[in-house]
């Protein structure tokens, strides 16, 4: 039933509209009233306006907040479904509306509309398609009709040249998640209450939040097809409709029906424990002795050089230093190299980079060669003697070559290579405490299985420095 | 037992602990390096602590997922660099003309175009002066640690709430990837309820968000409002630290990893008897101006450290002129510099001073 009298959804006079408050700024003859009218009195036949926001997207319905008495939001061109996507993460009851036109829609927001309808956002939208860009004056939409002529298609649109008519409803029914899809027209009396009925399901899909609901408008621009508004409705049913079928494609979902997993919202105290549960590092005592270590540990990716730093830099704040640790990363990684730079130090760090580290750990040969040049004169190497055969040139520095890949064979574990050299390093520098490398070690190791290997390699380690540094 | 939990963290994941400690209840992401630990955390922490988590089809449509999140009253954020920064440039000002509060984080990476993804510092630009079109402003943080990557991520919703404005986290590759302690903030905040926000009930029924006013009057009075905003900002609310500032005759003005650099060049300078001091903006607009010019007053150089063409140079080219005489130290492409690079640059000024 099509009630003569203005809907309480929308405002009695519009005040935001700057002259004429009593009337809209719809050209006469445009479909965009009767849309707006269908809707906003299906607000409040079902009960909805309080709880409804109205998304205006930019086009001719740009100003839809004139005269929606609802919540409004206006968006940016094409984006309203990511708008109403926002909104639906945040108000779980909400009706959203997304109001969309030719422009908007099939062109410039043609991806924030396909993952939304692919995503099932339970929302409805209203696709206005009047194959013309109205706002604009008159220019080439997605969807007008081949040889239609327009600002920018004065000729008539080539499919050649310009691109074919986009069915939007057809490209929809390419995607499981919506529950509904339907082209309507506007074109007579009789397909507008055809039209209402569908408004009404779109919406009650949405109140029953049973998801995605398209329905694609034909819908009369008689000022720039530059028609009067009857022959604009004639057109409509001897052009348009033709190339865009009056019909539903779809009134059921194809997937089951979509469920809410979110959790309940922490509160303080859980969500301490949530972001403390990598475990805490254990208090640092005043640390001794005072000094600055500028470590470079480089290998292959995969030999835990990157978990070697982070065990270090754990190791260092628990003895109460400051601590950086900064990766080699991204492609650099998977080119199969891999460092990590720890610095520690008494006192406040600057750079994190270690361009010139006092002690270098080197696991491979390649690392060798790369950083043996810069280590400070006075530092130390420590060379995993199992894969580097070659010695060290310099003679400014001190050395040590250790056998840690031959040590970690027994643990059957390689990576365990890196815990060896870390704790002889740090014997070796006078800094181990074997208590809180115990404590540090299961923080500090990723597979939780693999901590009592890295534990015996460590005991390991402080034997073969008893037995053969000292 | 002390309730101070100390964590090594990278300063991508630190992000994610202020962000839920601030009250963030939405991140909508897209994933790039070297900012993709954020969604990493996001992805795992929003969702298990009852929050919301989504990854968008593109940027643009995570921005626009904010705008509408944040229109509805939520606190909201994302993360992101340099080619990101720029599709999401439509959706900040669209954001700045409606006045609502967002969180973004830049971890920027070297540009122009797809660069790479080792640290530069050139979005000081598209941050600190707008960005998108519009004459709009966002407050922009620029943290130098994995600790101040949390802290001012906590502070940053409280800022956005306060003023209803962007709050960008300006940062680069090397504070998203460097690990460091950090402490979670003590207490978790909550967002209000806000006046003008839509909460699809009776009470916000009148609600409009929108960044259009067709009338050139009152665009004109809103765009007058927006700049009474930035410089009401500008009054309240503005952070720095120095490091031998107070008789540095050498003044380095650096942020983020530019500055942790400069740090060490102070000391090692201090060492050798150069008077060098490090004025660090922790807050890049507000930009500490007043400060930068009374320290110029006694300088003898102001020296801007970046890893760019010099856009925040320009800055201080301009505070300074007049005051004192000053040099551009500038890096492209990802190059970070070493501590030995600035502090000999510097001595051989003093040198050449001393002759």
């Amino acid at each position: 039933m099509i009630v003569k009298e203005k809907p309480k959804a929308f405002y009695d006079t519009f005040e935001r509209k700057g002259a004429g408050q009593k009337v809209t700024h719809y050209c006469p003859g445009c479909g965009h009233g009767t849309a707006h009218k269908l809707i906003a009195e299906l607000l409040v036949e079902l009960d909805i306006q309080d709880r409804t926001i109205f998304l205006s997207p930019v086009g001719c319905s740009v100003f839809a907040y004139y005269y929606m008495d609802t919540g409004n939001i206006q968006c940016a061109h094409g984006r309203a479904p990511a708008v109403g996507t926002g909104i639906r993460r945040t108000h779980k009851d909400a009706i959203l509306i997304s109001y969309q036109g030719d422009g908007d829609l099939a062109a410039i927001g043609t991806a924030e509309i396909i993952h939304a309808a692919n995503r099932g956002e339970n929302m409805t939208v209203f696709f206005i398609n009047n194959a013309i860009y109205g706002m604009t004056g008159g220019q080439m939409a997605p969807t007008t009709l081949e040889g239609q002529k327009t600002l920018t298609t004065p000729l008539g649109r080539s499919s050649g040249r310009d691109g074919n008519p986009i069915g939007m409803a057809e490209l929809m029914n390419a995607i499981k998640a919506p529950v509904y899809i339907e082209r309507v027209s506007l074109s007579t009396a009789g397909k507008v209450l055809k039209a209402r009925k569908v408004f009404k399901k779109a919406l009650e899909n949405q109140i029953e939040k049973k998801g995605f609901s398209f329905v694609e408008v034909l819908s009369p621009c008689p000022i720039n097809w530059k028609m009067d508004p009857v022959e604009a409705r004639s057109w409509m049913q001897a052009q348009l409709e033709p190339i865009y079928p009056v019909k539903n494609f779809r009134d059921e979902s194809l997937l089951p029906p979509p469920h809410d997993d979110t959790l309940p919202q922490m509160e303080e105290k859980e969500m301490k424990q949530l972001l403390s549960a990598g475990g805490a590092i254990p208090e640092g005592k005043n640390p001794a002795p005072d000094l600055e270590q500028r470590v470079k540990i480089a290998g292959f990716g995969g030999q835990g050089v990157l978990s070697a730093g982070v065990l270090l830099a754990n190791y260092a704040i628990a003895r109460g230093y400051q601590a950086t640790w900064l990766p080699s990363y991204g492609p650099e990684m998977r080119g199969g190299k891999a460092n990590a730079s720890v610095i520690f130090s008494s006192r406040a760090i600057g750079s994190p980079v270690v361009a010139v580290p006092n002690v270098l750990i080197a696991l491979n040969t390649p690392s060798l060669i790369s950083f043996e040049p810069d280590v400070e004169r006075g530092g130390l190497i420590m060379v995993n003697s199992t894969l580097i055969s070659d010695k060290v040139k310099r003679e400014d520095v001190d050395v040590l070559y250790i056998p840690a890949s031959e040590m970690a064979k027994e643990s059957g574990v390689m990576a365990t290579a890196n815990v060896i050299m870390l704790t002889i390093y740090l014997k070796y520098k006078g800094l181990a405490d074997t208590e809180i490398l115990k404590k540090i070690l299961p923080l500090s190791v990723k597979r939780k299985d693999a901590v009592a290997v890295n534990l015996k390699m460590m005991e390991k380690a402080l034997t073969y420095f008893e037995e053969e540094l000292t | 037992m002390s309730e101070k939990v100390k964590q090594l963290i990278k300063g991508n994941e630190a992000v994610i602990y202020g962000a839920l400690m601030g009250g963030a209840t939405h991140f909508f992401g897209y994933p790039i390096t070297p900012a993709s630990e954020i969604a990493h955390g996001a992805a795992r922490y929003f969702t298990l602590s009852g929050r919301h988590f989504l990854q968008a089809e593109s940027e643009v449509a995570v921005i626009n997922m904010l705008y509408g999140a944040a229109g509805a009253g939520a606190r909201v954020m994302t993360a992101s660099s340099g080619p990101g920064m720029s599709l999401m440039a439509e959706g900040l000002s669209y954001i700045a003309g409606a006045e609502l509060p967002c969180v973004v984080v830049d971890v920027q990476r070297a540009g122009p175009g797809l660069g790479n993804i080792w640290p530069e510092q050139s979005d000081y630009n598209i941050t600190v002066k707008g960005g998108g079109h519009g004459n709009y402003k966002s407050i922009v943080m620029a943290p130098h640690s994995a600790q101040e990557m949390c802290d001012f991520t906590y502070q940053a919703f409280e800022l956005a709430d306060k003023y209803r404005i962007t709050v960008i986290i300006l940062a680069d590759a090397y504070i998203g990837q460097m690990m460091e302690a950090v402490e979670i903030p003590e207490k978790l905040l909550e967002g209000e309820r806000k006046d003008w926000a839509l909460y699809a009930d009776k009470e916000s029924r009148e609600n409009l968000v929108t960044s259009i006013l067709m009338d050139p009057q009152l665009q004109s009075e809103h765009n007058w409002k927006l700049q009474d905003k930035y410089e009401r900002i500008s009054r309240e609310f503005c952070l720095w630290d120095e490091l031998e500032c107070d008789d540095a005759e050498y003044l380095l003005v650096a942020y983020g990893i530019s500055s942790r650099i400069c740090h060490s060049a102070v000391e090692e300078l201090r060492k050798k008897g150069i008077k060098a001091g490090l004025l660090r903006p922790k807050t890049l607009f507000p930009f500490p101006e007043e400060r930068l010019k009374e320290l110029a007053g006694s300088a003898s150089k102001v020296i801007s450290a970046e890893l760019s063409n010099g856009q925040m140079a320009a800055d201080v080219e301009r505070l300074c002129g007049g005051i004192c005489p000053t040099e551009r130290l500038c890096w492209l492409g990802g190059i970070v510099p070493s501590v030995q690079e600035i502090s000999e640059k510097i001595e051989s000024w003093a040198e050449g001073e001393s002759k």
